[in-house]
């Protein structure tokens, strides 16, 4: 493409992003007050990308000699990403001062952490992808440990920090390999030929360990050891940064690397592989999560779980399983950002309050908490007509149009089990007499977070079709 | 002078791999761990290479730049992660840092 029709405009959310760090980073070494500015400076650059990117659906281009696509698919993943990171902003800003890490770095490394995923969404070149999955994965190792004085916080990190870094040694050898049998890291040459390049057995060995290594960072079975310890462990905002848009981030990479299944219908040598760790991740954290009773533990299992039903998804491969895992992704942010927002309200110091007995008798505490916890536990659940249902319908749907009606099955099965440690958390809020006493210290910040997912959950919920219809509209 | 066929830096860089690979599984040291970690993505690098000069084009040798750059990065991280941990614990052996069921 010539230089001169560069549209810069929808270079956009890339360069707010970009130059957010860089003035964030000198507020914060010019000013004192960096610490009361920072948080509502990157929440307003994060709402401000997320609402000009899903108007900028429609405008897809590729850019940088085949390095980046900006608009379409990318587009509604850059508002996801920036959405999630918005909300999570507003719950910390009262949370990171109970936790005592309340740096202006934080918010410094959410930006970047969010410029990596933007970046990973967007990539049409294997080159980009690994970029960005670095951007965001260093920042996740620091994130998960940013309270370094915590011995709880410090073993998050470093668990996060050695399995990422073993994953991302898988992904880098599968890179290796790919780039080996087709000559070249452009993901366009991948689409075309990928029929033809199947036939080698270095370059599906190459696929399958580039693979690997993001089943880890999507924590699916069996690669999901890491997922309880880092989010038990770490920061609770962190925890549903790194659940929601990072996962979100890990998968659209997968969606990229199967970009030819997807448009042009090619046959998914991949489908075993995923059906096998999909049924996986259902069941394993499904039945794993039933014996929890710390709630951020039971919602990482959970979250190995949620996984399982979106890899349906990709076992699926045809347009109508990618759109329901972009609306899975979109929900899941909201369900899970709205759950671990109010964790993070009754939590104590000292990572004190996040077992289930804290959450008997919440109702007297606090009507309003005990509410939304339950309408996110009912989300998560997937009972209609929340957002949570209709991410898994479409996923399944998806599932039994590829023939893959076994695995649609599972996926019924394992959300009738989970039932059981969702309802668990709101009978213990609403039937259970309360044990322990405690004040709940309201937060302006979080609670809006709270109030902004819950309303996005019912409105996916009663209207799923308009965004769902973007969706849509982006992947063709 | 006859060259060396690209399948023996193949199967070497698959060996080393592998040792990295059984590096971080069997050792329970966290810098030793971090050290295999680096070892597998040396052996990447030796992939790239390979493929970049027996296939003739230059993506697989500026692919290693990247990975090097990346992995400096990553050094520096991992070990002030490890550094954090030693001042709080006095170790730095995997298994003693278990205050969460592994």
């Amino acid at each position: 493409m010539p230089a001169n029709n560069f549209e810069y405009y929808l270079l956009m959310p890339y360069i707010v992003i970009g130059v957010g760090i860089v003035l964030s980073v000198v507020l914060e070494i010019s000013t004192k007050k960096s610490k009361e500015l920072l948080p509502w400076f990157s929440a307003l650059l994060f709402f401000g990308t997320a609402i000009y990117s899903i108007f900028n659906v429609d405008q897809g281009l590729v850019l940088f000699s085949g390095m980046l696509e900006v608009g379409g698919k990318s587009a509604i993943f850059n508002t996801i990403f920036n959405f999630g990171a918005a909300l999570i902003v507003l719950a910390s800003i009262d949370f990171m001062k109970k936790y005592e890490a309340d740096f202006g770095e934080y918010y410094i490394l959410i930006q970047s952490s969010v410029l990596g995923m933007m970046i990973m969404a967007s990539a049409r070149d294997i080159f980009m992808i690994f970029m960005g999955l670095e951007l965001m994965s260093i920042c996740f190792y620091v994130l998960a440990g940013i309270n370094r004085k915590k011995s709880s916080a410090n073993e998050a990190s470093l668990k996060y920090f050695l399995l990422g870094a073993f994953a991302t040694g898988f992904i880098v050898y599968g890179i290796a390999l790919i780039y080996g049998t087709t000559g070249s890291t452009s993901i366009q040459n991948l689409v075309e030929n990928f029929v033809g390049y199947s036939s080698n057995i270095l370059f599906v060995l190459g696929m399958i360990l580039f693979f690997v290594g993001f089943s880890f960072k999507v924590a699916a079975v069996p690669f999901h050891m890491w997922v309880p310890d880092v989010y038990q462990g770490s920061a609770t905002t962190v925890t549903g940064l790194m659940s929601t848009v990072g996962k979100a981030a890990a998968f659209s990479v997968f969606i990229i690397m199967l970009g030819a299944v997807v448009t042009y219908g090619a046959p998914n040598f991949f489908k075993s592989y995923f059906a096998v760790i999909s049924a996986l991740s259902m069941v394993v954290g499904s039945v794993i999560a039933i014996s929890q009773d710390n709630l951020k533990r039971m919602l990482a299992y959970s979250s190995v779980s949620h996984a399982g039903y979106m890899i349906i998804g990709l076992a699926a491969g045809n347009k109508y399983s990618i759109a329901g895992i972009i609306f899975y992704l979109a929900a899941y942010a909201f369900m899970n950002i709205g759950a671990f927002s109010v964790i993070s309200v009754i939590e104590g110091k000292d990572d004190s309050r996040t077992g289930i007995k804290s959450y008997a008798g919440l109702q007297s505490k606090s009507p309003f908490l005990a509410a939304m916890i339950s309408l996110f536990m009912f989300a998560l659940a997937g009972i209609p007509p929340l957002a949570g249902f209709f991410g898994k319908y479409y996923v399944f749907f998806g599932a039994i149009q590829a023939n893959l009606t076994w695995l649609a099955i599972v996926g019924v099965l394992s959300s009738v089990i989970s039932v059981y440690f969702y309802i668990r958390v709101v009978v213990y809020a609403y039937f259970k007499n309360s044990e322990e006493d405690f004040e709940i210290e309201s937060s302006v910040g979080t609670y809006a977070a709270i109030i902004i997912s819950a309303a996005f959950i019912l409105i996916l919920g009663f209207f799923p079709d308009m965004l769902l219809g973007i969706i849509t509209s982006a992947i063709k | 002078m006859s060259a060396v066929p690209m399948e023996y830096y193949l199967i070497l860089s698959a060996f080393m791999f592998c040792v990295g690979v059984a590096g971080v599984l069997i050792r329970r040291n966290a810098i030793v761990v971090f050290m295999s970690i680096e070892l597998m993505l040396n052996s990447a690098n030796l992939t790239l290479v390979t493929f970049s000069s027996y296939l003739g084009n230059s993506i697989g040798q500026v692919f290693v730049f990247f990975v090097m750059t990346v992995a400096a990065a990553e050094a520096a991280v991992g070990l002030a992660i490890i550094i954090a941990i030693f001042r709080n614990k006095l170790t730095v052996n995997i298994d003693a840092i278990n205050i969460f069921k592994w």
